[in-house]
């Protein structure tokens, strides 16, 4: 138990994977432009990133693995990855056609999300096993809604606030965005890996 | 090199097969019928069959909650083009609804328009142009006739105007069935009654 609690925490708060691995940068800026569709986004890939990280270990596992297959690895996930982005979507649209029309065009640009190729591969190459993949996807997926719904939040203040000439724009978001990736600094040595 | 084609060819399979089967499973219908129907709807989206637009009266006569003569600016032709598609009986329009009137659209009296923006607000399809204490004006080539934006002004500067028929307007009577057009039986009648 005290194992997952440190996976967690870890994927949440010291290995952020946007701030301080640097995965999954482009929906970071491009839909934290209003808290709402941050959300949405973030809802979306929260389940995709749990789902492919566990997909992505049964398929290395129990078919790359007892073939010697490795250097497939990075073509196969992104295929299940795939895969699982257009079963979500479909059973999105068909359970709730309101999520499904607030997430509109994010939830199919979930595919190219780095962060969700890097989760998988990251599987591997920590060796962690099946409980553990899946709380490391689901961590990995809370981390990076937690700081894209923060930021969307900071970027809906900045809109209205007043900001010097040279820095409007994608300048003081990307100033922003440097500055929260040094606060979650300051997490690291919380916990070890 | 043949276990990785296997290998991978037998993932392609199964997420085949699974993405086929969930998208039989999870199909999203649009009802077929809704569609038909709503198109055969004048689109005034005018609210006078007592449902907020054409399309969920449309949905309604689908269901069967509505019946089809609550429709006034579709008028009796609306009717009998429902009743054909419903296998109905062709029944009167629904004097609670409104009467059948000439088509028409409204002009503003911009010498007294106040800029309220209330006619804005009622309008359903978005035919009045104009910002608060500036005068409004309504796009003639998109208004439908509904007259819904007349009772919220508060100044009655809205006026009906029947469409007059010119160039832009004239059109032929729509053929009957038999290919003989609308003037010409009424013609046909006239002569009759001689």
């Amino acid at each position: 138990m005290k194992e997952f609690a440190l996976i967690l925490i870890s994927t949440v708060l010291v290995n952020n994977f946007v701030l301080v691995k640097f995965l999954g940068l482009c929906p970071f800026m491009g839909v934290s432009k209003k808290l709402e569709t941050a959300t949405g986004m973030a809802l979306a890939t929260t389940f995709v990133l749990t789902l492919s990280s566990i997909a992505s270990y049964l398929v290395n596992t129990y078919l790359l693995a007892p073939f010697e297959l490795e250097y497939l690895r990075t073509i196969t996930f992104i295929l299940v990855i795939a895969a699982v982005v257009q079963v979500t979507e479909m059973i999105v649209h068909k359970t709730s056609p309101l999520l499904y029309q607030v997430l509109g065009i994010y939830l199919p640009l979930i595919t190219t999300n780095c962060a969700v190729l890097g989760v998988a591969l990251l599987n591997v190459q920590t060796e962690y096993n099946f409980l553990q993949s899946a709380t490391y996807g689901f961590g990995a997926a809370v981390g990076f809604s937690m700081v894209l719904i923060l930021f969307s939040a900071i970027r809906e203040r900045l809109a209205a606030s007043d900001v010097p000439m040279p820095f409007q724009g994608p300048a003081i978001a990307l100033i922003t965005a440097g500055l929260m990736s040094m606060a979650f600094m300051g997490f690291s040595g919380l916990v070890k890996g | 090199m043949l276990s990785a084609i296997l290998v991978v060819g037998l993932l392609a399979t199964i997420f085949g097969i699974v993405l086929g089967f969930s998208a039989v499973k999870f199909k999203v219908q649009g009802d077929p019928l809704v569609e038909k129907i709503d198109k055969l709807l004048p689109q005034t989206q005018c609210g006078q069959c007592g449902y907020p637009g054409c399309k969920p009266y449309a949905a309604a006569i689908a269901n069967e909650a509505a019946e089809i003569n609550q429709c006034p600016p579709g008028g009796e032709q609306t009717i009998q083009d429902l009743a054909a598609l419903l296998n109905r009986e062709i029944i009167p329009l629904n004097p609670e609804n409104g009467a059948e009137k000439e088509k028409s659209v409204v002009i503003i009296d911009e010498e007294t328009c106040i800029g309220c923006t209330l006619c804005i607000q009622a309008c359903p399809i978005d035919a009045i142009v104009g910002a608060a204490k500036q005068m409004h004006t309504i796009i003639e080539s998109e208004c439908t006739g509904c007259d819904l934006c007349i009772p919220p002004c508060p100044v009655d500067c809205i006026i009906i105007t029947p469409i007059k028929k010119d160039l832009t307007t004239w059109q032929w009577a729509k053929p009957t069935e038999l290919g003989i057009n609308n003037s010409d039986k009424q013609a046909q009648v006239a002569t009759d009654d001689q």
